[in-house]
């Protein structure tokens, strides 16, 4: 196959993930009313804390409120899960098929990945930024609706920062999934990920608002960019003409965490032990 | 027929048995135990993180938070541990058809589910409750007289109970939904995320929903403004912030008279 079928190949993967994946509307409804819920405590419990801050915090309530809504809108973005077919394959040992594929098996996986974090983000994201950003002003809550970003070019920012944190989750999710292969370890790992990825992205508590001395150690970890960073690009937070350097070190993250990926994957391979008959 | 043995000794058999299936994987349960300790202890930071910022969440200090939310995260993990066969209900058992065979046999299915897969490793989380409550304990420096001991035994065992009472809801609504509904995590989790600050720094919706609808207030921050001797901002009194738990046993009731009634609506799904 030339290199360009290949592309065509992975792209292939990722509609056909999508569409897969898309058709989970009822789940994705009930998901929408969770994150809302979650939303709102959030949202109740900052208010508390706003009201009560003897010193001037690094963030406005403003800029919480960007911070708190896009986190439930992007929520699934995050890679806190595995994709549970890799994992049954690599179980199971039918993985040995995706072996004889003439594709490469990081590149499957990372199209299949890609599309594993798009697709139910996009069904989650539409209805929340349309709740938050549309109807809530115009109900009592107006004070706690999604605020428009800083600027427009804040907005474009915002955009192509969000683009980079999909590769960034999937390379991120990538490595999650390699880790499979050594199937004890790699379960325990795993199921650490939903407790730390959310605190060190910013979902539990915005970066900022930590204390000073952890600034520099949360400023140079990947899973910032992951949440925190495209969230103040929009709130304006990060200013727009500073956007620009944010993004290209998320890019940065996605390669180092991309070759890491494809490192483990082949180590990982020579000591695949193929279970089952 | 031979009666079998009696519902406490049985449901002791299938603890134990369980138990130590899981122990057989000594390496696997080690792992989630820690993996489960991390988790809720990183949870924690998030909370540490927003006082060292903004000093107090309203009147009240870090350490009064860490006495509700050490209840809560006490309470939880057990209820978590001891209610597994009903979190899983609606996709392990209501999907596949596999309750068809818990009626069939002669006890009751609330035995049954509640005796199936008594997970151990919540011990992670329970063993972050329980440092947390003890942190918070001794910088408080309460008077622990016998009272005080045995109110807060009681709230801790109240919340077990409702919580458990959530869980049992969860599974009775899967006997029309057929799998288990996220929307349900909302009550559990989210309680859990709920609880474990003040009511008090709630919306009155929020509140009378969390008291009467759902009393997880009751079961949270009523008994602990009492146990922390202090006057609730909701202008309660002590008589009735001790009384509150009581909630937590008629949700269970009516948790069961549910379940109930789901079983006579459940139709098998036939695979």
């Amino acid at each position: 196959m030339s290199d360009h079928a290949h592309w065509r190949a992975y792209l292939a993967i990722v509609t056909v993930r999508c569409r897969m994946l898309l058709q989970y509307r009822a789940a994705a409804i009930a998901g929408f009313g969770t994150q809302l819920f979650w939303g709102f405590i959030k949202v109740m419990v900052f208010v508390a804390f706003y009201a009560s801050a003897v010193s001037e915090p690094p963030m406005t309530f403003t800029e919480v409120l960007v911070y708190i809504w896009l986190g439930q809108a992007l929520l699934a973005l995050l890679p806190w899960n595995v994709d549970a077919e890799i994992a049954t394959q690599i179980r199971t040992g039918s993985v040995a098929y995706e072996l004889l594929r003439p594709l490469d098996l990081y590149r499957f996986w990372f199209a299949r990945t890609l599309a594993f974090r798009l697709a139910p983000t996009t069904l989650r994201m539409l209805p929340m930024l349309a709740f938050t950003f549309l109807l809530l002003p115009v109900t009592p809550l107006a004070d706690w609706a999604l605020p428009p970003p800083a600027s427009v070019m804040s907005g474009l920012m915002f955009v192509v920062s969000v683009v980079a944190t999909l590769f960034l989750s999937a390379a991120f999710t990538m490595i999650m999934h390699v880790t499979l292969i050594w199937t004890v370890s790699g379960e325990g790992i795993n199921r650490m990920m939903p407790g730390i990825v959310p605190v060190l992205a910013g979902l539990i508590v915005p970066l900022p608002l930590f204390p000073e001395w952890l600034q520099g150690f949360l400023y140079w970890q990947p899973f910032r960019g992951m949440a925190d960073v495209p969230f103040r690009i929009y709130s304006g937070h990060i200013p727009a003409d500073a956007a620009l350097a944010e993004i290209g070190l998320q890019w940065g993250w996605v390669a180092v965490l991309i070759a890491f990926g494809i490192w483990l994957l082949d180590r990982a391979r020579h000591r695949l032990v193929v279970q089952g008959g | 027929m031979r009666p079998g043995p009696a519902a406490p000794v049985l449901y002791g058999r299938l603890v134990s048995q369980s138990i130590r299936a899981q122990i057989q994987y000594r390496l696997s349960f080690l792992l989630m135990s820690v993996g489960h300790f991390v988790t809720s202890v990183v949870e924690a930071v998030g909370i540490w993180a927003l006082f060292e910022r903004f000093g107090m969440l309203g009147q009240w200090s870090l350490a009064e938070v860490a006495f509700l939310y050490g209840i809560v995260n006490v309470a939880f993990p057990m209820s978590e541990a001891l209610a597994r066969g009903f979190d899983v209900f609606g996709a392990q058992f209501v999907k596949t058809g596999d309750f068809d065979r818990l009626l069939l046999r002669p006890r009751s299915t609330v035995l049954q589910l509640a005796g199936h897969d008594f997970q151990l490793q919540r011990i992670g989380r329970l063993a972050q409750g329980l440092i947390v409550l003890g942190w918070a304990i001794v910088v408080l420096d309460l008077d622990w007289d016998p009272a005080r001991v045995v109110l807060l035994l009681y709230t801790v065992v109240s919340a077990v109970v409702f919580f458990y009472a959530l869980f049992i809801f969860q599974a009775t609504l899967s006997f029309w939904t057929v799998d288990s509904l996220e929307i349900m995590n909302t009550l559990t989790y989210g309680g859990v995320e709920t609880a474990q600050y003040p009511l008090a720094i709630y919306r009155p919706g929020f509140r009378r929903f969390f008291t009467f609808v759902v009393p997880l207030g009751c079961i949270s921050y009523f008994p602990a403004v009492a146990l922390l001797g202090i006057d609730d901002p909701l202008g309660t009194s002590r008589a009735v912030q001790v009384a509150a738990p009581l909630a937590g046993y008629l949700f269970f009731a009516l948790a069961l008279v549910g379940w109930r009634a789901g079983i006579r609506h459940y139709t098998s799904t036939g695979s």
